[in-house]
């Protein structure tokens, strides 16, 4: 038996056309003018745009605001614990390779609690796509320090200012190995789409950090990167590989070294695809290690395989 | 079984050594032989070949090992009791040591007993000689097999060779024993067959008659019935247990005593389609599992305590989500690091209670090797009709600990792996408030267009979020609902022994095999004594009052402190259950077995 197998016979083709209105569920919970409120419309528009079958979305999340993104999207789901969503997703990635692995959180989520699983998720390289809506804030437990809140943060646990060096996540998730590293803002909706649709068609570990407005306790957090606020929306200007001599200065979104240098860049940064390469996903290699196995005992029933363990252990 | 004790002939015969040898009678059904020396000697090894022997030749067997927590190297035992009949607990004392040092000779001659065959390298050993309770057996183990293997300075072999020492004792089956060397040590380097079967053939050859007048043989009884004997340790058990309740997914993290439940796991899942895990700690080994069973395929995620501490939050979640999990956790000695290789039975409230708020679940212990194997069908049966967490608690001397026992028959107990996708209802409530949850996995087609979300936020039928106080003690009492209904379902455990009369020993788990021993012993002596066995220990079977009222006395018998108020885990659990004054509680805490005579002595009036 197989995921494979299984799924092959009982996935029945969906009549219906995914729209927003078959995608929408329960009224999101989040403050009026949060900036996630973009994000789960800019993953409304992708999936219209993908026609998935319905069934094979899974949406999942662990805990913070933007964690609750699983009960807004009407697709299979699971609101799992703090910090712990990666491993739950890799669980459902591994088992099951004909699904759509959705991911969903925020920066306490992703970059504290659930940090180490964060590392090796990425190092692992198992297949999901994740959006870190990064608000550089606690916002669920009403203003405490977050790992990426800047140095000098006024916080409930900070109140005369951060102190601590944030986290950057994009340095991060190069070091841990993951292999699609992107960034975005939630005020730019289609740069957004675009992020998200690169990032599921990689096979691998897709990481986006979002920045996510808290309107509540870190508003204008993000206006140096949104022009309508006097910012500036800095792309990553990549190679285009087209042989001009102005695509020698452009990004190699494969080169390690580059995406960390512009990883320096100080804050609001640079958006766009800082790393992307093709190592194999723990998905592959698992399953060809299954697939090998197999082969070389003739691809028996499980009671055939129980069988001879126990006529060895006679 | 005849008498638990090989050769109680011997115990009182005043004769000197060398005519001791001759009053053994020849034909003896029950032995205890411990092999004691260093973790490198490679005694499992030879030890593990005396099981496998027995459990071929249709015998009862069990052993029972010490390793050091040390990384490598230090003292380390391993004790094979063969039985013609049945075989409860790895003995009490020894009839046959095998000493490969002096440190070895120390610390075990006291396990000997008085008449028992002390049988050491002389090489290593100088024992004291004018102790005469013993047959003293005196044989260069080094050197002769350092002789036989060409006079390399190595003396790797010495186990071997020992094996070849028992089997001309003992008049074992050499030709099985042959095989199973080649079996062993096949498909390694060919030289490395040959050396141990020159090895085996040196001790094999041994004049052990020049010693020793007479050599032993375990008398013969046939089964009558059925199928042939399969002899593994706990841990295989448990995992073959598994494979066969349709389990193909999990994931876990090292720890002893697990590990090895998880190595078997990793290599034996490809075979069947499935997949293990190692996971980059406890907290995502148990997300892990999480996914695979939220994803349809029921999984299992497993330690020892302190990894199970780990796991409770997301255990916890399990609870609330109500999602299908096995849990195992394969106790030792704690709390914390506590006693890495020591068993205990000191986990059974985390079990029960291990998380915040009501988070009802449900624990099975496993009562030997065997029920090993078993007890992860119950499990997964119950996980998958209750979609639920179950707890499988073994401990870490059922893990180690090789019996022989009658071989499944698999056929009729393989359980289908694969999720449940049939698309669902209009009518589909992922959490309907009068039912059982049954989960529809991602992948199932929702004929009514509104897909489910599983959350550990309280929720109503559909798995919204709420906090309304009439919903949470309803849903409250439906996941409290669901494990009384299970209750009712239980059997209730057969009374070993009378199924009335003055003293009632209650266990669980590994004591299993002693309490019964001790069982027998007593009756044997016309005491009016019987045990009940719990296996399911939360819900408890309904019924257990009914059978206490038939009995004066219930001692609770088990391997944990008896707390602040002088009962053990379960003897509180069932005294705040019953109620019941009668409840008396047998603890001990020194890392070990239960020695059939503490039981003896412990439920003295």
């Amino acid at each position: 038996m197989s995921a494979n197998e299984t799924t092959a016979e009982t996935i029945v083709p969906v009549p219906e056309k995914l729209t927003k209105k078959a995608l929408t569920a329960d009224h999101p919970t989040w403050c009026p003018g949060c900036g996630d409120f973009a994000v789960l419309a800019a993953f409304y528009k992708v999936l219209e745009r993908r026609q998935l079958p319905h069934e094979s979305i899974v949406t999942l999340a662990g805990i913070g605001c933007s964690s609750r993104f699983p009960y807004f999207v009407n697709s299979h789901g699971a609101h799992f614990i703090h910090g712990r969503a990666v491993p739950l997703a890799s669980g459902v990635s591994l088992a099951r390779p004909d699904l759509h692995v959705f991911l969903f959180g925020g920066d306490g989520d992703g970059f504290s609690i659930g940090g180490n699983h964060l590392d090796h998720g990425a190092r692992k390289n198992i297949r999901m796509t994740y959006v870190i809506m990064d608000n550089f804030v606690y916002g669920l437990t009403k203003k405490q320090t977050s790992p990426t809140s800047p140095v000098g943060y006024k916080s409930k646990t900070d109140p005369t200012g951060a102190i601590d060096q944030p986290v950057n996540p994009i340095k991060k998730l190069l070091a841990a190995g993951a292999t699609f590293i992107a960034r975005t803002h939630a005020t730019q909706i289609n740069h957004m789409i675009q992020m998200i649709e690169r990032a599921m068609d990689h096979d691998g570990f897709s990481v986006i950090e979002c920045l996510s407005e808290c309107v509540e306790f870190y508003p204008g957090a993000f206006d140096p990167a949104n022009p309508r606020k006097g910012g500036e929306f800095k792309l990553i200007d990549e190679k285009k590989w087209d042989g001009t001599p102005e695509d020698e200065n452009r990004h190699d979104v494969t080169d390690e070294i580059a995406a960390y240098r512009l990883a320096n860049v100080p804050f609001p940064g640079l958006f766009g695809v800082y790393f992307e390469n093709d190592r194999p996903t723990k998905n592959a290699f698992e399953r060809k290690w299954i697939e090998t196995t197999r082969a070389k005992l003739g691809a028996p029933t499980d009671l055939d395989v129980l069988q001879k363990t126990f006529d060895r252990m006679k | 079984m005849s008498t638990p004790s090989a050769l109680p002939e011997l115990a009182s015969a005043p004769t000197p050594v060398a005519g001791r040898a001759d009053l053994r009678p020849q034909n003896i059904n029950d032995a205890v032989i411990r092999l004691a020396g260093n973790s490198q000697d490679g005694i499992q090894t030879a030890g593990a070949m005396l099981a496998r022997l027995a459990g071929r030749s249709d015998q009862e067997v069990m052993t029972y090992m010490t390793i050091p927590s040390t990384i490598s190297g230090g003292p380390s035992i391993f004790q094979v009791r063969i039985g013609s009949g049945e075989v409860l607990s790895a003995g009490d004392e020894a009839d046959f040591l095998v000493a490969f040092y002096q440190h070895s000779y120390e610390d075990h001659v006291g396990f000997l007993k008085e008449g028992g065959i002390l049988l050491y390298d002389s090489d290593q050993v100088q024992p004291d000689l004018t102790d005469k309770r013993f047959v003293s057996l005196g044989i260069a183990i080094t050197g002769l097999t350092v002789e036989a293997l060409g006079g390399t300075a190595k003396d790797k072999g010495k186990n071997i060779f020992v094996l070849g020492l028992i089997a001309a004792i003992f008049h074992l089956d050499a030709e099985k024993l042959i095989g199973l060397i080649r079996e062993r040590f096949g498909g390694k380097n060919e030289s490395i067959v040959n050396t141990a079967l020159m090895a085996f053939q040196a001790g094999y050859s041994y004049p052990v008659g020049s010693l020793l007048s007479k050599r032993y043989e375990f008398e013969v009884r046939p089964k009558t019935a059925g199928r042939g004997q399969v002899t593994m340790d706990g841990n295989q058990a448990l995992a073959y247990g598994l494979i066969a309740a349709g389990v193909r997914y999990g994931a876990g993290y090292p720890i002893t005593p697990w590990s090895t439940v998880m190595e078997i796991l990793r290599s034996e899942l490809p075979k069947y389609g499935g997949l293990f895990v190692q996971a980059e700690d406890e907290l995502a080994a148990v997300s892990l599992a999480l996914g695979f069973s939220y994803s349809g395929y029921l999984s299992v995620t497993g330690s020892a305590g302190p990894g199970i501490s780990l796991k409770t939050e997301a255990i916890g979640w399990a609870s609330m989500a109500e999602i299908p999990l096995l849990v195992v956790n394969v106790q030792r000695g704690g709390p914390s690091t506590g006693l890495p290789t020591n068993v205990e039975q000191s986990d059974l409230y985390q079990a029960i209670f291990g998380s915040h708020g009501d988070s009802p679940r449900v624990v099975l212990a496993a009562a030997n090797v065997e029920d090993c194997f078993y007890v992860a069908l119950e499990a997964a049966r119950i996980a998958r009709k209750y979609s639920t967490p179950v707890f499988i608690l073994s401990d870490s001397s059922l893990a180690t600990r090789i019996e022989a026992f009658d071989e499944p028959d698999l056929k009729s107990i393989m359980q289908d792996p694969n999720p449940d996708l049939t698309p669902r209802s209009e009518e589909y409530k992922p959490y309907p408030i009068d039912g059982i949850t049954k989960h529809a996995p991602p992948g199932t087609r929702m004929i009514g267009g509104k897909y489910p979300v599983v959350t550990g936020l309280e929720h109503d039928e559909m798995g919204h979020p709420t906090g309304r106080p009439a919903l949470h003690m309803a849903m409250t009492a439906k996941r409290r609902r669901k494990l009384k209904l299970l209750a009712e379902e239980i059997p209730l455990p057969e009374v070993f022994g009378g199924s009335q009369g003055d003293t009632l020993i209650v266990g669980w788990g590994s004591t299993f095999g002693p309490i019964r021993e001790a069982v027998e012993r007593e009756r044997a002596r016309g005491n009016s004594v019987s045990s009940l066995h719990l296996r399911h220990l939360h819900p408890l079977p309904n019924g257990l009052d009914g059978v206490f009222a038939r009995f004066n006395r219930i001692i609770v018998a088990e391997m944990n402190d008896e707390g602040l108020y002088g009962f053990g885990q379960l003897a509180t659990l069932l005294r705040a259950r019953f109620c019941d004054p009668k409840i008396h509680s047998l603890t001990k805490t020194d890392g070990l077995t239960f020695r059939v005579k503490e039981i003896l002595q412990g439920i003295l009036p």
